[in-house]
């Protein structure tokens, strides 16, 4: 039987998120609130050197200068910055011998979230340093990576044993001072990771991080170092599901990434945490800043984004094209969903001589979603020759949606060449006409012209996580779509 | 600037009575909420994300004089201008600063058609015009506006009834001219009725060495089934600034066409806000800037699809040279249910110096799913390759340069509808690229480059 295009769009927007769950883990928490006493409490109890709690400390007091900005395209409920608890650890952080004393409990949420620990460590080729509300648990294929020099570690043990590493880079691309989230990630950061790939290193496999919010009204704030020396190559990926809540959770992080000379940087990153369900009650917040600094000559930083998840999205994951030479790509698909927002894009900073930079942001709204595209390409006046090209698509399922493109083009020098365009538009209905017509349901006629919509970002990510990635679309816009 | 707000402020509560002393009871009768919103909004601050890059501190640092008590200029304008455009008779009229030059020359047109100063029409015409004064104005939150409808002592109005279709283009040109720096607050509506047909066009001169600024605020209806063509030339100085806000409304089935050339000129600040509140109506709107020197041009396009099956189409062009710096802000809004829409804007910018810049910001905010948008800008630089053939065929390189330039422009002027018109910019632009004066043969206007 037929089935009406508003059949299919009502299906759509009933999909529920399949990954809401709950792990039952004993976690130990701080109390509810943000001070001095609670940041000094936190760098205790992460037995931290002095340098980073004045850090600490300098960007609270900051932060406390700031208030949170309200230009972006986004109905973002009053948070209350007291209402959160900054820290929150899985209990038990005897340090493991083996997979065994591992919490079963945490192994089973390892498993329904698929990320291949255990025996699948070497089927899957990836290394992994899993998140888990702020601490990391478990990391592999260390050894291997040692034996190169990379050092692939958590953030806090890398403060431990990298010190030098991490005070150098340490806010050298995100300042503290940088915008409000920042300022509230540099005080509070509980964990994250820390890459460093030495000079001449090829990283052999793909790095790769779940991040996974868990316990109750705990916000989370990651914190990613990257650091890619002289002609080194790494791609990492990130990845997130979350479970089910009926409370706004608040996620700030901060990726910074450095890329020295003939060196590039692969980050790619599917995001599918709880979008709240389909009156838009809960969901997380994520307001993350990621940024990378093309420092050396011939650098390259390629950001691959596919977000499906998160109540609110307001991110720009955005390239410092410092070295001349250095190469910028930002591709990025984002979904939205029920009642779903999302401000997202990118930021191409060109200062160098002969950067090149390149956007491709596909956006897909449905139900009641907000889905907002804006970049900004800049080019400063003493970057001769610099090219950019930008392409925004927008993809609009159902009439109560909407699809916004803020590019900023700003340009001051006069060798630049910048070319932006976009369109926003519904599925062509020739398109589906024509599937209907071969014996194609209008369901998976949908899902077919959707895939190939989004196939140019997709192609861009890892092997590993484009079949997730497409897993995703699926959930996101349920299975009858994707 | 919170300084010039002040004085203003100061110097209408001290006037009002001056200021409206020789006006029509319509214009005084907006004049007090008008300012009390002025209070509220100042002038706009390049904090204010639409001016980021349109600082107009500097601009009203200088203490401008005004015309409250309507001094008479002392200038026949019909003695220094002479706008022949070949093969094109328009209807001419002058606004000299703010003020209406009135000529008793029998006008010639159909009869209804109003013509005229804005001053005088609002007086003998008050319930014809009553429903359209400020009916647009009301709504912008663009301080420059709520200013504007404060101070508007004069300007023009052009009413066409239903049915009548003009003949003849009706030629507006607005000159400034003083031997003190002034403020102008021009003030135009131009209504046409349903099944109406209008040309117009306006042209904006400087006739003196002062600095002056000019705050125009221009109200245009389009009503059912009407067409009107709307031509704003700008050959202006370094030393004036012009900030101009053209708010429309178009009624369903009805046809615009905004050409808006800036030749030369100082600072010029243009926004246009233009919305759809009839279903099936159609709008092009197109510009170029050609800018040098230490010129700005702006142009804020923001087009609202309030309503169902209406069509839009933007093309704006930038040619920077010298320190200049161009602006484009297109904002296009496709509100819920206006489904069927079709909008397309595109931005092109030639930058040739190291010291032009060129910020642009298209946007699409859209609330509707059976639409069709798309918006694209491009910033560079000439084709080597074109330039490259071109000398291979013998053209000098600044020759090539030359038609490269004029080529890029071609297209912007190719809308105007009006062919000797389109000829006469041709051959304008043409005289500015290659540094002439920029000014109609027979024209006496010595200080008109």
């Amino acid at each position: 039987m037929e089935e009406k295009p508003q059949d299919i769009i009502d299906q759509v927007t009933s999909g529920e998120y399949k990954y809401g769950f709950v792990s039952d883990i004993d976690a130990e928490s701080i109390p509810f609130g943000l001070s001095e006493d609670v940041i000094r409490l936190i760098s205790a109890k992460k037995n931290e050197p002095d340098w980073l709690l004045d850090f600490r400390l300098k960007a609270y007091k900051h932060w406390l200068t700031l208030k949170m900005p309200d230009w972006a395209h986004l109905q973002i409920p009053e948070i209350d910055y007291q209402n959160i608890i900054y820290y929150s650890a899985p209990k038990s952080r005897t340090a493991l011998k083996n997979l065994d004393e591992m919490d079963p409990e945490l192994l089973k949420t390892f498993d329904k979230l698929g990320i291949p620990l255990q025996e699948r460590q070497h089927l899957s080729g990836m290394a992994v340093d899993a998140v888990m509300d702020s601490v990391s648990v478990k990391t592999t294929f260390k050894e291997n990576l040692a034996e190169l020099g990379i050092i692939f570690c958590s953030f806090s043990e890398a403060v431990q044993q990298y010190p030098d590493l991490v005070r150098q880079y340490l806010g050298s691309v995100v300042s503290y001072r940088d915008n409000f989230f920042a300022a509230l990630n540099s005080a509070v950061f509980s964990d994250g990771s820390f890459v460093y790939i030495p000079k001449r290193v090829r990283c052999p496999m793909e790095l790769s991080t779940y991040f996974r919010i868990n316990a109750a009204n705990t916000g989370q704030f990651e914190r990613t170092l990257i650091v890619a020396d002289n002609d080194s190559y790494v791609s990492y990926l990130e990845g997130c599901t979350a479970p089910m809540r009926d409370e706004n959770q608040l996620h700030a992080a901060i990726v910074e990434i450095i890329v020295l000379e003939r060196s590039e940087v692969k980050y790619s990153t599917v995001q599918n945490w709880y979008p709240g369900d389909k009156n838009g009650k809960g969901g997380i917040y994520n307001f993350v800043t990621k940024r990378a600094l093309c420092k050396g000559r011939h650098s390259k930083i390629s950001w691959t984004q596919v977000e499906t998840g998160s109540a609110i999205t307001w991110k720009y994951p955005s390239c410092i094209l410092a070295g001349d030479d250095s190469t910028g790509e930002f591709y990025s698909v984002a979904v939205t969903n029920n009642y779903q927002q999302a401000d997202t894009g990118t930021k191409m900073i060109h200062l160098g001589k002969n950067t090149v930079s390149r956007i491709v942001s596909k956006g897909i709204s449905a139900g009641h979603s907000q889905n907002s595209y804006r970049g900004l390409v800049k080019v400063s006046p003493k970057a001769d020759n610099a090219r950019n090209f930008s392409q925004c698509d927008s993809l609009l399922l159902g009439d109560k949606c909407g699809a916004h493109t803020f590019p900023y083009i700003d340009i001051n020098n006069e060798t630049a060449v910048v070319e932006h365009e976009a369109t926003t538009s519904k599925i062509n209905e020739d398109q589906l006409f024509y599937c209907n017509q071969r014996g194609i349901s209008t369901e998976d006629a949908v899902g077919l012209i959707v895939n190939g919509y989004v196939k140019e970002v997709i192609n861009k990510l890892p092997m590993e996580f484009a079949v997730e990635a497409q897993k995703l679309l699926q959930v996101s816009l349920e299975g009858s779509v994707g | 600037m919170m300084q010039a707000e002040e004085a203003y402020i100061n110097l209408y509560k001290q006037h009002a009575k001056s200021v409206s002393k020789s006006c029509s009871d319509l214009l005084n009768g907006k004049r007090q909420a008008a300012f009390e919103k002025f209070q509220t909004l100042g002038f706009p601050k390049n904090t204010h994300e639409e001016y980021r890059h349109c600082d107009l501190r500097e601009a009203l640092s200088i203490d401008y004089g005004l015309n409250i008590n309507r001094v008479k200029i002392p200038i026949n304008p019909h003695d220094v201008f002479s706008c022949d455009v070949p093969n094109l008779s328009t209807k001419l009229f002058f606004v000299v600063n703010d003020q209406f030059y009135k000529n008793d020359k029998p006008i010639g047109l159909p009869e209804g058609v109003l013509c005229g100063s804005l001053n005088d029409l609002t007086e003998t015409h008050a319930r014809l015009l009553e429903p359209y004064y400020t009916r647009l104005s009301e709504k912008s939150s663009d301080g420059m506006v709520s200013f504007n409808t404060t101070f508007a002592q004069d300007g023009f109005v052009l009413y066409v009834p239903a049915g009548v279709a003009l003949e003849k283009p009706i030629q507006l040109i607005q000159v400034l001219h003083g031997t003190v720096d002034m403020m102008a607050n021009r003030r135009l509506l131009i209504i046409v009725e349903e099944g109406a047909k209008a040309q117009f066009l306006v042209c904006d001169h400087a006739l003196s060495s002062r600095y002056f600024f000019s705050n125009q605020v221009t109200e245009i209806f389009v009503g059912k089934n009407a067409s009107l063509e709307y031509y704003d030339l700008e050959m202006d100085q370094p030393n004036i600034t012009r900030v101009s806000n053209t708010l429309v409304s178009q009624a369903a089935s009805s046809q615009l066409l905004i050409n808006g050339v800036t030749l030369q000129n100082g600072l010029s600040r243009n926004n246009i806000n233009l919305c759809f509140e009839g279903e099936g109506a159609t709008a092009s709107l197109s510009g170029m800037a050609l800018g040098n020197g230490n010129e700005l041009i702006d142009n804020h396009i923001f087009v609202d699809h309030a309503v169902p099956r209406c069509n839009s189409q933007e093309l704006y062009k930038y040619v920077l040279d010298d320190c200049a710096k161009g602006v484009f802000g297109g904002r296009i809004l496709v509100q819920k249910g206006a489904q069927k829409t079709f909008a397309y804007q595109s931005n092109k910018n030639l930058c040739f110096t190291k010291e032009a810049r060129m910020f642009a910001k298209p946007q699409l905010e859209i609330y509707a799913d059976d639409v069709k948008c798309s918006h694209g800008t491009a910033t560079g630089q000439m084709d080597e390759k074109a330039l490259f053939y071109m000398r291979s065929r013998g053209i000098s390189e600044s020759e090539a340069r030359l038609l490269l330039k004029f080529a890029f422009t071609a297209d912007v002027l190719d809308n105007i509808r009006l062919e000797p018109l389109k000829d006469r910019m041709r051959m304008l632009v043409e005289k500015r690229f290659r540094g002439e004066l920029a000014k109609c043969a027979g024209c006496s206007a010595t200080n008109c480059k």
